[in-house]
């Protein structure tokens, strides 16, 4: 930071030197921002730590820069990217095959083959490797080139599921290989196959993309793609309004200003859940009875309403209701009455002030979030209202996560999620009772055996019908025992330029990436 | 001179020492861990295994007087270690942010320095007097007035009212090439908020010590002697008048250096102030240390600059005191 002191006629000199230097690598008749169609500036709140899909970039597929060998359409279904078509699986579920596309190259002009695809996966799971998602690979046994295009990855579990994890983007070994894969400038300075390069990318300030026009897919019309990083809310919604961005994600108060203004807003439905874990090792949140009435006592739509300002919908699980995995018959009605009669058939008896008492336990816990998060703190409130009105007293409490951590087994955290790929995904660490407590998997130490055995079968299992089943036996026995309170599935908010035409939106996961919010196919934008 | 900056020199050298051992002490002992803020939120759906092997790979697991000892030894050697905020080497970090810090913080200072002496030296020639009274209740008015807030305020008048500057970034957003017409244009914002943010201390200082340099004998003899009020004012006046505030110059960087780091996050200005939060929310210890190291650097060179700047200044202060 700061060599700032410099005074006086050193000042000058390094101003006067730092405009000579900027000057001269200027190229003049450049540097018109232009509001031609061709170019869109959106503006986001996160900026990665780096490009590199080795450490993580773009695990979810859609990097923009980088191509899986499968990508999502608009509708989140899988559709081949490098590889020609879906893979070929065993019978047994645990050998994938993928033919390769032919003719695909990166973007610095060497080719794509089967080596980069090997290289990419063996890197991200070598224990050197500083990727802290490595884990979703845990499937893998071996993976293998077959001549210069087929790939085989063997499993050392049928893991049906599998075929999603391969959205992850693809680096090439000749570029990202020669290189310290934790921080290398590869990292900062990638190469992909993807439609769009890296032009530019000044670490705090913007992220400018760049169309390949060697892309296997078709050149975008969208030239020049920018994305702005400005972390603070009101500072984006500001900038926007003053024409500088294009477009932007925004909170539900600031989107709704732009109502009307040759501005379209666009609410992208999602996966991420807001929710309370209910731990079992707790004498209050661990009782059934306590936690089926907390299940009916919230006021899911209040929170909808309320909270996020009705961009979002109530949820009974971690599956939204409007999913194809979504388990008719489980939804929860608001009923603090049953809460009450619930509570007093099983024993909890109000206590002088008006808390539950029961065997000497009074029905009392603490609930965390993490500080700073508006959100979740909001969440926690509403929730610990609702639950005041059935006799059930929950304390409110802010920390980090290294504070809420240690506690996790004892009290209660607002917790939150989502993974719309599969349902595997989010259900098989957040419910399996032999994950419990390994890192943040399992907060609750939920433990069903019902449940654990219908996850062993919705991972395992080829059969779509099977997996269907299994799922929602999940969700059916969430409502006689549910380990969490689920409250509610939140909307992403982005506002963007009338001119870009009508956009679409993926449903989204709890993390918002790079290539999320409209601009998530801006390779296909057509102004 | 020469003695002085030597001296000043070999006297860094302890203090560095102390000043980085305290920075690894601290953060070794704040409740932030390394490898959760490395992960962030894959994190949290990452298990017990992934998590151990990345503490074991960023060597979190190492006592902490050995792992300041390590930092030291290479960084000596020219080694400054590899930053895991933001994964690459802490030079390369440094080297891509700081001259746009120290581009906005000197130009910053540099307005700061020349209005506030200005505003100062007007304040002063009549106190009580009206321009007296307006500069005060100015100063104090920008004294409580939060960067922040400021930096949000002239970006919703001058970018969203007027729309004459850019409200962000160090150029036009969706351009690759910095040309120094546009860096101009995307200083003016955030250098003024800066410099209005550190102001109100110049012009306070500047004011009552040429204030009270006008109350001096040595001054009153010149008006006696029928000398002209400029030759008075800027001649004898200010020049005595200048010297605490030149002392106190150098305990102004600290606080040139927070200001920054605000104004740059509202501005989303590319310096190093952001890596620096990141660096210390995340326990990034190479980046963390080589950065405290550097704000230490500076800010014993702005004392020793003041010193210099206060002998020249002032013929009868030796520079062997």
């Amino acid at each position: 930071m700061r060599a700032r002191s410099i005074r006086g006629m050193g000042t000058l000199a390094t101003a006067a030197a730092l405009a000579t230097v900027a000057s001269a690598c200027s190229a003049p008749g450049e540097g018109d921002s232009g509001a031609a169609a061709t170019s869109a500036v959106v503006g986001i709140a996160y900026e990665p730590e780096t490009l590199s899909p080795l450490l993580g970039f773009g695990k979810d597929g859609n990097s923009k820069i980088f191509d899986g060998l499968l990508t999502h359409d608009a509708d989140l279904k899988l559709k081949p990217a490098l590889a020609t078509a879906l893979p070929k699986v065993s019978d047994d579920g645990r050998t994938y095959t993928y033919a390769l596309r032919e003719g695909v190259k990166f973007s610095d002009g060497k080719p794509f083959t089967a080596k980069d695809v090997v290289f990419t996966y063996e890197t991200i799971l070598d224990e050197k490797t500083n990727n802290p998602s490595k884990g979703e690979l845990d499937a893998i046994e071996s993976v293998e080139a077959k001549g210069d295009d087929t790939v085989v990855f063997r499993l050392k579990y049928p893991y049906a599921p599998f075929a999603e994890r391969t959205v992850l983007p693809i680096a090439p070994e000749h570029m990202a290989g020669g290189q310290d894969v934790n921080t290398g400038t590869f990292g900062s300075n990638p190469v992909g196959t993807g439609p769009y390069k890296l032009a530019k990318w000044s670490k705090g300030e913007q992220l400018v993309l760049e169309a390949n026009s060697g892309y296997w897919g078709g050149p975008p019309k969208i030239e020049r793609f920018t994305m702005a990083i400005i972390k603070d809310d009101d500072v984006r919604a500001t900038r926007l309004r003053s024409g500088d961005l294009d477009g932007a994600i925004l909170p539900p108060n600031l989107a709704k200003a732009f109502q009307g203004s040759g501005q379209k807003t666009y609410a992208a439905k999602s996966f991420d859940y807001r929710t309370v874990t209910l731990p079992t090792g707790n004498k209050v949140t661990g009782n059934t009875a306590v936690r089926r009435a907390l299940d009916i006592a919230v006021d899911r739509k209040a929170m909808v309403d309320g909270i996020l300002e009705g961009a979002g919908k109530v949820a009974h699980g971690p599956v939204p209701t409007d999913s194809e995995w979504f388990t008719e018959g489980t939804e929860r009605t608001y009923d603090p009455k049953k809460a009450r009669t619930l509570l007093d058939a099983a024993g909890w008896k109000p206590g002088k002030d008006g808390i539950r008492v029961k065997d000497g336990v009074r029905a009392s816990f603490p609930l965390w979030y993490v500080s700073g998060d508006k959100l979740r703190q909001d969440h926690a409130l509403a929730y610990a209202s609702d639950a005041k009105k059935i006799g059930v007293e929950v304390e409110v409490q802010a920390g980090t996560w290294e504070v809420i951590e240690p506690r996790m087994p004892k009290d209660a955290v607002l917790a939150g999620g989502g993974s719309p790929a599969d349902p595997d995904f989010d259900q098989y660490p957040l419910l399996r009772s032999d994950l419990a407590g390994d890192g943040f998997n399992n907060m609750g130490w939920y433990d069903n055996a019902t449940v654990d055995r219908a996850l062993k079968t919705g991972r395992e299992s080829g059969d779509p019908a099977e997996r269907k089943a299994a799922y929602d036996t999940v969700q059916r026995e969430l409502v006689k025992n549910p380990g969490y309170t689920f409250l509610t599935h939140i909307d992403h908010l982005y506002v963007v330029d009338d001119r870009f035409g009508d956009l679409s939106t993926q449903v989204e996961p709890h993390d918002h990436g790079l290539a999320a919010g409209p601009w998530w196919n801006v390779e296909d934008w057509r102004p | 001179m020469a003695r002085l900056a030597g001296r000043r020199a070999l006297f860094a050298v302890p203090v560095l020492g102390i000043v980085t051992f305290g920075v690894f002490a601290i953060a070794a002992a704040s409740p932030f861990d390394p490898v959760k803020a490395y992960a962030g939120t894959a994190g949290l759906s990452a298990s017990q295994d992934t998590l151990d092997q990345l503490r074991a790979n960023l060597g979190a697991d190492e006592p902490l007087v050995t792992r300041w000892w390590n930092w030291l030894t290479s960084a000596v050697q020219g080694d400054l270690g590899d930053s895991s905020a933001l994964r690459q080497p802490v030079a390369d970090v440094i080297a891509e942010r700081v001259g746009w810090s120290v581009l906005l913080a000197s130009a910053a200072f540099l307005v700061a320095v020349l209005l506030g002496g200005l505003l100062g030296v007007l304040a002063a020639r009549r106190p009580g007097g009206w321009t007296d009274r307006a500069v005060t209740s100015l100063a104090y008015t920008l004294e409580a007035a939060p960067p922040f807030w400021l930096g949000l305020l002239v970006m919703w008048f001058f970018a969203l009212k007027l729309g004459v500057l850019p409200a962000g970034g160090l150029t036009d957003t969706g351009t690759t090439v910095v040309t120094a017409d546009q860096v101009v244009r995307h200083l003016v914002l955030p250098a003024s908020v800066l410099a209005l943010s550190q102001l109100p201390w110049f012009v306070l200082y500047v004011r009552q010590g040429v204030g009270d340099a006008l109350q001096e004998d040595p001054v009153r003899g010149a008006r006696a002697r029928g000398l002209a009020e400029r030759t008075v004012l800027l001649g004898h006046a200010l020049r005595s008048g200048m010297l605490p505030v030149l002392t106190l110059i150098g305990s102004r960087v600290p606080e040139l250096i927070t200001g920054a780091l605000l104004v740059e996050t509202v501005f989303s200005w590319p310096g190093i102030a952001a890596a620096t939060v990141e660096a210390a929310t995340a326990v990034d210890f190479p980046l963390l240390a080589a950065l405290t190291v550097l704000a230490t650097i500076a800010v014993l060179v702005g004392n020793l600059l003041a010193d210099l700047l206060y002998g020249l200044a002032d013929p009868r202060v030796g520079f062997d005191g």
